[in-house]
This record gives C-alpha cells, structure tokens and sequence, in this order.
C-alpha cells in the first residue's frame, strides 16, 4: 500500500503488515563509539550462541592473555571463546543471563598490561582495511579463520557465523545480505559502526562475499539512517556490493522480512535463508569477520548502545565480551531517578534483567533502561476480536486466536492457527488495543507444545 | 506472565537506586489506542448521525435516544452485578449499543419497547455470552429484532407514518416502504440529506457517510466491511435495475435508502461479531449486502439490514475458520 519503491531489486523495500513504533534512536544516535576502559574482571558464559556450549580449556589460576583460546565449541553448531583481557582465571562458576538461563561461565580478574584507549580501537576497528583482498583468501581460509574467532551473529540471535558460510554443495548461496536495518527501537550500534568504519564493513562483506560464493552483495538499511547510507555508498563504489534502501518499519530487520523486502523471496516456515540461496549477517558480525581473516584475531570486544531514558549520558560503547552491565552503564552515569527497567537488546524483543553483575555477552546489542512512564501499560480488557493483531502480524498469522488457545491450553487449535511461525516480534502486544499480552501467551504456548511433544 | 518488582542494590550506594522491575517482551506498547477509545470513537462517528436526526424528529429522536442510553447503562449495571463482576461501564461499549439501539428505532416507537429493546440487547445479547467480546450476535439487533417481532403492530411499517404529527417527516412513508407497497422511488436528494421518513439514524446518508468515514480512517471499523456491503448491494441493484424500468436510480435508491448505509458503516462493522482477518471482513461484508438485498427484494419486508447482519453474525465463526491465512513462507 505504501509509496516505497525500491530500485533495481524485485522486492518492494518493505513487507507486508508490521508497526511503527516510535524509533527513539536519538539518545544515542549521534553520540561516537567511545572504548570502556578495561574492567577488573570478565565473567564468560559457555554458552553465547544458539547450538552447543563450549568446552572450558583453561583451569583455574591459570593465566591467559588477551586473544587467547579459553573454550573450544566442539560441536558443528558452537562457537569457540576468547579472553577479551589478560588476567587470571579465578574460577569455573555459575552465571545468569538476561533470558534466564543459569550457565557455566569463565571468571577472569585482570592482571597485567591491558590494551586500551585509542591502541584498542585500532587493534579492534582499526585504520585500514584492504579493498582488494578477497582473492587473496580462498573461501575454505575465510570459513576457517571465522570459526576460529568464535564469531556468532552479533544482532542478537547469536548464530554461530562459520555455520552459515562453510561450504555446502546441496545449498548454493546466490546473495550475501547485511543487514544493518537495526529496526529495534532505541539501539544504534549497527548504526554507528556503518558511519564510523564502514571500511571494516566493505572489506568484511566482500570477504564473507567470497566464503559463500555469493554472486551478489546487499546491504540493507532502513531510510532513517541516511547518513549511514551516504558512507556505506560512498565507500561501495567500485565494488560489487549493493545498497538496498529498505523502508523504516519493524521488523525490517528480521530474516525473513528483509529477504522478502528485498529479494521478494519467501523463507520456507521451519526453513533457513539459505533454502532460498541467500545468507544473511548482520554489519557487526561483518566487520568481525574482516577482523578475524584480516588480522587474525578473535572475537572479544563488541559495540553496545547503553540508552533509554534510564540512562543519565546515552552511550555507544566497544566493551570487552563478559564485562558486567552494571559497569557499562556506571560508565554512563548511571540510572536517572526515573528508571525502571533494564533490558538485554531493544524494548521490543531484549530480555529483562534484575542483576547488575550479568555479564554483556556476544549476542547483546545494546542495553536499554525504559522509564515508569515508557512502560506503563493500561489494565488487560477483554478481546473485542478488532483483528489489529491479524493486520499487523508480519508473519501473516492470527496471534489473538492463538493467544487465547494457548490460554485455555488448546494446544490442536493452536496449531491449527499456525503457533510455531511466529517468531515473538511483539507487534501483536504493541498494537493490542485491549493490552492482552499477545505474545507472551503465545510463548506459553509453544512451550506447551514442546513439552507435550516430549511426553 | 506478572511482572515482579524487585529492589536493586547499587554498587554506589551514594547514587540513585530505582526499583527494577521486570518483564517478557515487548516491554513498550502503543497505549494512543484503546478498547475504550474505540467506543468513544463510534460514539464521535455517531454524532453526525444524531445531529441529523435530532434535528429531523425533533423530541421522538431526543426521547428515544435516552431512553435507549439510560436502559443499556441500567442493564450492563445491573447484569455485570449480577454475574459479580466489576462494573465495566466506563469502556463505552453498553452506550455504544445503547445509541446504536436507539437510533435503529423508529421515533416514534413506545417508551417501553425502547427499554424492553435495551434490557434484551444487554442481557440477552451480550451478558448471556459471557460480557463483551464474547456475544456472538450484534446486541443492538438482537434488541431491535425482538421488539420489532414482539410488537410488530406498534413497531412495524406503521409506526414509522403518523399522519397528520407535529413532526413533518413522520407523516410520510419511509422510501423503503413506498417502493414496496406502490414501487415509488423517492427523490434521491432527500434521501441523501435525510429528509425522509425512517428509523431515526438511518435518514440521512451523508451523515452515515461522515460518520463511517471517520471511523474507517482511525481503522476503528474496517473498511473491508462496508466496502463489501456496498460493492454486493451495488451488484444486486444493479441487475435488478437493467431488469427493470428504473435508469439507474433503483441502485442509488437501495443504497441510500433504508438503514444500508447506517448499517454498513455502524452496524456490520462490530468488530466482535465480525471477522478478523482481512479476507474474512470483504467474505462478511459481502454477505450482508447480498442478504440485504435478498431480503429486500424477495421478501415480506421492506427492508433487511437487522436480519441480514445477525445471519452473517451466525455465520462469522465459520468465516474465521475458513479464512485461517496463510503464514509467510508456507506454500
């Protein structure tokens, strides 16, 4: 229905259905990657990635340096773990993460000289980046250098990288997408890496380019970051990638919602992009790759947004992996008085978390503290069957009737209505005029169902 | 799912400590749009509507429009007290059919059948089910559909022509009820201001038309709705009328007279007796026009805008189930 055109790709720029919810990028938006200072000590999940945990190689009191292999993921789906500081490993412990999960965790105090400031932005981002390397690295290199940096999506998914480019002779990959749409509300890391090192980004997407064999390469970001675009133009010329201008709305961002955008190819439910010859990464991920084949170096730093109305100085951050959210956002001045809730990631898919020692792992984009006012909510009322939730759903499902199935526990009707497609966007519950909990109920549902499954 | 608050120590216990709460996801929702402020919104559509007819029928349009008011709020009271619930009064829906209920009224229909009409709407066709967003059938036509059979004598076509009253329009016959009898079409201007005879809020269509308007635009009805309503009346009519000697006019006349239009865009558009998805809405839709005009046209009523949505009501249910869409991704 909308004007939108997007040139020279068959999709229109935007997919069907979605919402608009207010983007508050300009707590942080304008405010540059700063380098935390190195933290006393790092706590290391085993676990950072969808698939397998790690196995812990070190023992405790052992020392590490920075860079260094500490946990192997054995596992085809795993990522590996590297210190992100030179130190001393205190203990094997127990940590929690925002979603909930109790893992084992790498406990690391620091110990000795520390890269950081300015020499840790180069080490990390750096200066220059070839252009023209790519030939250089056979794609077998590039896939091996990835999964020896432990590298996983850094959007926020955190699926192992290597796993997408390792070779695959039944899946050929037509298109390599970045995605750097960032449609979450308030987080602006992918934004600030595509405006402050978009060489990182070029060099990394032509290397991943070359690992799947892509005949094509898009990056894709949204229209309220004209800026971002403007560079990663600007430095895509003479190269083969592309710049795919994608209408603002969430979830643009999203796999499946991008590639139909984009490509207007569908993803087949339960399927991968790759069934339809396309791998996807995010901008973060990307100049992680080019770091790792380029230099040689794992990963152990990421960019975070620390932002929201909760936060006294909004702040765009490279932090060590493992580092305590409590420090980032002491960091940033601290809470205002009005804080009340902090959040993994954005308002609309992060996890809510109550502990300040939780450590910042590979797949937290940013940490964002909404007000009492940002979520307050009216009481729930009764379904009045409006069909907004239906009219916005992107994966075209009717979330009220499966809501309320999962509710009574009617799990067959539940299933009837498609539960396992949604992929809990939460723009049912945003729109909801009755403030039911759309997706929340949902959740349950599906959780009904993998038990019942089990039994 | 409840959401729990939690005291959190600082590791500067000089610096602010809020109280951290948390949640499942999403944690911001879009709070400009509510169940309430979609009641009030019919009830903003509706004052066109009202305005006209106040204007037309003069105290028959006052009297019944508070009687209706006054009886829906004293039922949902009273029914919401009896099944021990809080009362739900203040989300607009009880006023919502209570106006509706009014204006499907003709003025000058008795005091009591007004109340009998409310007390039926809620009680019978809201509370039964289980309250609001449970009813499986339009309340305010549940409550015009018995007291038009209960007192057909003082509700019928004859209630609608009191000849020789203080109120001009009431002394003659309703479009809908000229054609029928004696196949007059009335003049197509007044039917589209509304000086004609009829229930209280179906005389004018530009009024209808405003009102509806109005509700498509801030998505509180949906436009799918009315859109099939009119498109499968236009259909009919407009075999009807190459069948027969009327050059046009008999579409327009259909389409402007009766309740179509105040049916169209106020009734039909219940959300909860209606559809959810898109495709579902243009099937009910359709089908109330095409039942409208069935009934208009084969049977004994002049009109059937009241019958044709209840039937569609019956049916919505089963267009849910038929309409199930299909996901992105699945062949």
């Amino acid at each position: 229905m909308s004007l939108f055109r997007l040139k020279n790709f068959p999709g229109k720029g935007s997919f069907p259905h979605g919402i608009h919810p207010p983007g508050n990028k300009e707590f942080s938006a304008e405010s540059p990657i700063e380098v935390m200072p190195p933290p006393e000590k790092v706590i290391l999940p085993l676990l950072q990635n969808i698939g397998a945990p790690c196995e812990a190689i070190v023992k405790p009191k052992q020392n590490v340096s920075f860079g260094e292999c500490i946990g192997v993921g054995k596992a085809f789906v795993s990522a590996s773990l590297h210190a992100p500081i030179s130190g001393k490993v205190q203990k094997i412990g127990v940590t929690t993460l925002p979603n909930g999960r109790h893992l084992p965790a790498i406990f690391i105090s620091a110990e000795g000289e520390q890269l950081s400031g300015q020499d840790l932005w180069n080490d990390i981002l750096g200066k220059d980046w070839p252009r023209d390397c790519p030939m250089v690295y056979s794609p077998q290199t590039i896939a091996n250098a990835i999964h020896e940096s432990g590298i996983v999506g850094l959007g926020g998914a955190a699926f192992p990288t290597h796993v997408k480019v390792m070779p695959d002779d039944k899946k050929m990959i037509d298109t390599l997408m970045i995605n750097g749409c960032e449609c979450e509300p308030y987080l602006t890391p992918d934004y600030r890496l595509m405006v402050e090192v978009p060489d990182a980004i070029i060099t990394g997407a032509m290397l991943a380019g070359r690992a799947v064999t892509a005949k094509e390469i898009v990056i894709c970001i949204e229209d309220n970051k004209p800026k971002a675009i403007e560079r990663l133009k600007e430095k895509a010329k003479g190269t083969v990638i592309k710049i795919a201008v994608v209408k603002t709305k969430y979830p643009q961002g999203s796999e499946k919602q991008l590639i139909k955008a984009v490509l207007d190819l569908e993803v087949p439910l339960g399927g991968l992009p790759s069934d339809v010859g396309v791998a996807m990464s995010n901008v973060g991920t990307i100049a992680a790759v080019a770091r790792g084949v380029v230099k040689g170096k794992p990963l152990t730093h990421r960019v975070i947004s620390v932002t929201g109305a909760g936060i006294q100085n909004p702040k765009n951050l490279l932090v060590p992996i493992g580092i305590s959210i409590g420090e980032t956002i002491q960091f940033c001045g601290g809470f205002t008085k009005d804080a009340a809730r902090m959040i993994a990631g954005g308002p609309m898919m992060g996890f809510a978390f109550s502990s300040l020692d939780t450590p910042v792992t590979k797949g937290t984009s940013g940490i964002t503290v909404l007000t009492h006012d940002d979520i307050r909510r009216e009481k729930e009322t009764t379904c009045v069957r409006c069909g907004r939730c239906a009219d916005v759903c992107p994966m075209n499902l009717v979330p009220t009737k499966i809501a309320m199935a999962a509710r009574h526990h009617n799990i067959s009707l539940a299933q009837r209505y498609n539960i396992m497609a949604c992929f809990e966007c939460g723009c049912c519950t945003y729109t909801c005029p009755a403030n039911i909990k759309l997706v929340q109920l949902i959740r349950t549902g599906k959780a009904q169902i993998v038990v019942s499954r089990k039994s | 799912m409840t959401s729990q608050s939690e005291k959190k120590s600082d590791p500067q216990p000089e610096s602010i400590k809020p109280a951290i709460n948390v949640a499942p996801s999403p944690h911001i929702v879009d709070g400009s749009f509510t169940t309430r402020r979609m009641m009030y919104d019919v009830l903003i559509a509706l004052t066109p509507v009202i305005c006209v007819s106040v204007y037309l029928f003069e105290m028959y349009a006052v009297r019944q429009i508070l009687i209706c008011l006054a009886s829906c709020l004293v039922a949902e009271a009273l029914f919401i007290r009896i099944r021990g619930k809080s009362i739900t009064l203040m989300d607009g829906s009880a006023a919502v059919t209570g106006v509706i209920l009014a204006l499907s009224l003709p003025g000058t229909a008795p005091w009591y059948a007004g109340v009998i009409a409310s007390v039926v709407a809620i009680g019978i066709g809201k509370i039964i089910f289980g309250g609001l967003g449970m009813n499986i059938f339009n309340p305010a036509m549940v409550g015009r559909a018995f007291v038009m059979i209960s007192f057909a004598g003082v509700m019928g076509a004859a209630a609608y022509e009191h000849a020789g009253d203080a109120v001009n329009i009431i002394t003659q016959a309703t479009p809908l009820n000229a054609f029928k009898q004696s196949g007059i079409v009335s003049p197509l201007t007044d039917m589209f201001w509304g000086t004609t005879n009829g229930s209280l809020g179906e005389t004018s269509a530009i009024a209808c038309i405003i009102g509806g308007l109005y509700l498509c635009i801030r998505r509180t009805a949906s436009w799918e709705i009315p859109f099939g309503v009119i498109t499968m009346m236009v259909l009919i009519a407009g075999i009807k009328d190459i069948a027969g000697p009327f050059s046009g006019r008999l579409v327009l006349h259909h389409l402007l007279g009766g309740a179509a239009l105040f049916g169209a865009f106020f009734i039909a558009t219940d959300p909860v007796t209606s559809p959810l998805t898109r495709k579902g809405k243009l099937i009910f839709g359709a089908g109330v026009g095409a039942l409208i005009m069935l009934l208009r046209l084969f049977s004994g009523y002049p009109e059937g805008v009241m019958f044709a949505v209840l039937l569609m009501n019956a049916l919505t249910p089963l267009i849910n189930r038929w309409t199930i869409p299909i996901p992105l991704g699945e062949e």
